[in-house]
């Protein structure tokens, strides 16, 4: 079977994805922000389904799908549309942002002209048809403890919201 | 042109899916054949539907168009297709135009892997269950945009009330599946499987559905899976997203004509979809009935009768009908098409007595018949039930079935541990 993950997908769902999150950022009202912001994600979910890793294709459209979800709610409860089209949307903070993209530009760009040391010499064999299950015993065996740390906090998250919108438990 | 044929009727004796084969033609009959088929199947419904309720309350149902409303689906398709496509001036032009698209795409794409049988099903992802949950969690999106798009009250209320709705439900749903999906890896391989196929070849493997497993730990999934996949599709009595009395249509109040019925149809076959992940959980997916009571050769060859005894029926049924059909010369026309009708089930039933083809259709006929079921049930709760209010819906899915699902969980993790180490180590 011919491999799916052939440079024109990738090339096509990157360009997705950086249009995608550049109107994120351009667009004045927010719910168009946030529908852009899941292209960009699903974009995203394609390419892990072509570095052959469906199961996080999968959570990542599940997830975000939901998290997206809240976004557009609390964007329709909180967000006056009417006012945050007139505001305007770029602040002087634009010199700090420029240093920042310059860095991780420059980080890009380092990687690329040193890959060779740090990446493996080969591609990696595809565990496609097992992937699940290799994710699954590596979760609940070898990173046990940083996955169950990960819950905890999720735990307590949940505790300090419900402290904070409660005001008699 | 020989290497085409070749590639063509190389597929058939390959004993895999068309998507797994990697057979690009295949894969595209397969894919229009489930979409042809999703299609009669949703206006069949359609039809079914409004006459099995009007049954149920002592009335006739449509009766005009057609021997006994039989063509009144085709007369609706066109009515909505010439009707005016209305948006509203101060709607979201774009994000109107897209929920619709959305909603139907995430309700179809989800079919690409259903399980009709071992080998008919477009393709078998590694991901299966997964991908159908995570696909149709979409077409919430859709549903609100819908709702937000239209820039009008009863739209947004209800847009807002379905996706409270639908996440709530969600994460009760996620916990039976999960509880079942724990159930496959107890096999001799040892680990479990996210695949459709894989699922329904795990039950075959133990001898027994999932809903029997762990006696009554499956039947309780189950019903929180049977449960929330109403809750999940927005119909009776969960249907508060479109609550008419209070809501007039609810998310779809603006939308009229060809975007109109494409949420009708995103509606149906969503409910098929779930059915059909319901089916393939717990109900054995594709197996027949009776596999360890009703074991062996006679009766196999009994219950390959039964797709082509099933049309026969309905035939029956057609026939019977056509006799007490009005003698008034009027009714001449749809006498002659009810029988024709008739005879046209009852050729398709003899059809599917001859061997190889009813060996063929056996997986599909089990499948469509369980999904039936379901959607026979999913009529019938509309009929019964009466329409929760909102605190009453939330309280059911948060305080009912969430701990529900969640101790089901936890017990058929326990009671499969202590079968593998203690009572068949």
């Amino acid at each position: 079977m011919a491999p799916v993950a052939t440079p024109f997908f990738f090339y096509l769902f990157a360009a997705i994805m950086l249009i995608g999150g550049i109107a994120v950022i351009t667009r004045k009202n927010p719910v168009h922000s946030a529908l852009a912001l899941i292209v960009t994600l699903l974009a995203q979910a394609s390419i892990y389904l072509m570095l052959y890793a469906p199961f996080v294709a999968g959570v990542q459209i599940i997830l975000y799908a939901g998290g997206i979800m809240v976004l557009f709610l609390f964007v329709i409860m909180l967000v006056s549309i009417d006012r945050s089209i007139r505001e305007r949307q770029f602040n002087s903070q634009w010199v700090v942002g420029v240093i920042a993209a310059t860095a991780l530009g420059g980080l890009f760009v380092a990687v690329y002209t040193k890959g060779r040391d740090i990446f493996p010499e080969h591609a990696l064999p595809v565990v496609e048809n097992d992937n699940t299950q290799k994710i699954a015993t590596m979760l609940y065996g070898q990173y046990m403890f940083a996955f169950e740390i990960a819950s905890l906090l999720l735990l307590v998250a949940i505790i300090g919201a419900v402290v904070m919108a409660k005001k008699r438990i | 042109m020989h290497e085409i044929l070749q590639y063509i009727s190389g597929y058939l004796t390959s004993d895999k899916t068309p998507g797994a084969a990697g057979n690009m033609f295949w894969a595209l009959v397969y894919i229009m054949l489930v979409f042809g088929g999703l299609s009669v199947a949703v206006i069949a419904m359609n039809w079914l539907e409004r006459k099995i309720l009007a049954h149920m309350q002592v009335r006739l149902g449509p009766m005009r168009v057609g021997p006994h409303g039989l063509l009144q689906p085709i007369a609706d398709a066109i009515k909505l297709l010439l009707k005016e496509d209305i948006m509203p001036a101060e709607a979201d032009g774009f994000v109107f135009w897209m929920a619709p698209l959305i909603v139907v795409l995430a309700a179809f794409t989800v079919f690409v892997v259903v399980p009709f049988g071992p080998t008919h099903a477009i393709t078998d992802m590694n991901i299966g269950i997964l991908f159908m949950l995570g696909v149709s969690s979409l077409s919430v999106l859709g549903i609100v945009m819908a709702g937000w798009a239209s820039n009008s009250h009863y739209p947004l209320i209800g847009a807002l009330r379905s996706s409270a709705q639908m996440v709530s439900y969600e994460v009760a749903m996620g916990l039976a599946v999960v509880s079942a999906i724990l159930m496959t890896s107890l096999n001799a391989t040892g680990t479990g499987t996210l695949s459709m196929i894989g699922i329904v070849q795990a039950q075959q493997a133990q001898g027994e559905w999932f809903i029997f497993k762990f006696f009554p730990l499956g039947l309780i999934a189950f019903f929180i899976f049977a449960v929330a996949m109403v809750a999940e599709t927005n119909r009776a009595p969960f249907d508060l997203a479109e609550a008419e009395s209070e809501l007039t249509a609810g998310f779809h109040t603006e939308y009229s004509g060809f975007r109109w019925s494409l949420f009708f149809l995103a509606e149906y076959s969503a409910m098929i979809a779930v059915s059909s992940i319901a089916v393939t959980l717990w109900l054995g997916g594709w197996l027949r009935p009776f596999p360890n009571w009703l074991s062996g050769s006679p009766w196999d060859q009994i219950f390959s009768f039964f797709p082509g005894v099933t049309f026969l029926f309905f035939a029956a049924i057609c026939f019977f009908n056509t006799v007490r059909m009005p003698k008034h010369p009027l009714f001449r026309i749809q006498t002659i098409g009810l029988a024709g009708f008739g005879v046209v089930l009852g050729l398709i039933g003899l059809i599917l007595f001859y061997p190889p083809i009813s060996a063929w259709v056996q997986d599909i006929f089990w499948f469509s018949a369980k999904v039936a079921g379901f959607m026979y049930m999913y009529i019938w709760y509309r009929g019964t039930f009466p329409r929760y209010r909102f605190d009453q819906l939330m309280q059911m899915g948060w305080k009912v079935l969430l701990p529900m699902g969640l101790g089901v969980l936890i017990l058929t993790a326990s009671v499969a541990l202590l079968q593998e180490k203690i009572w068949h180590p």
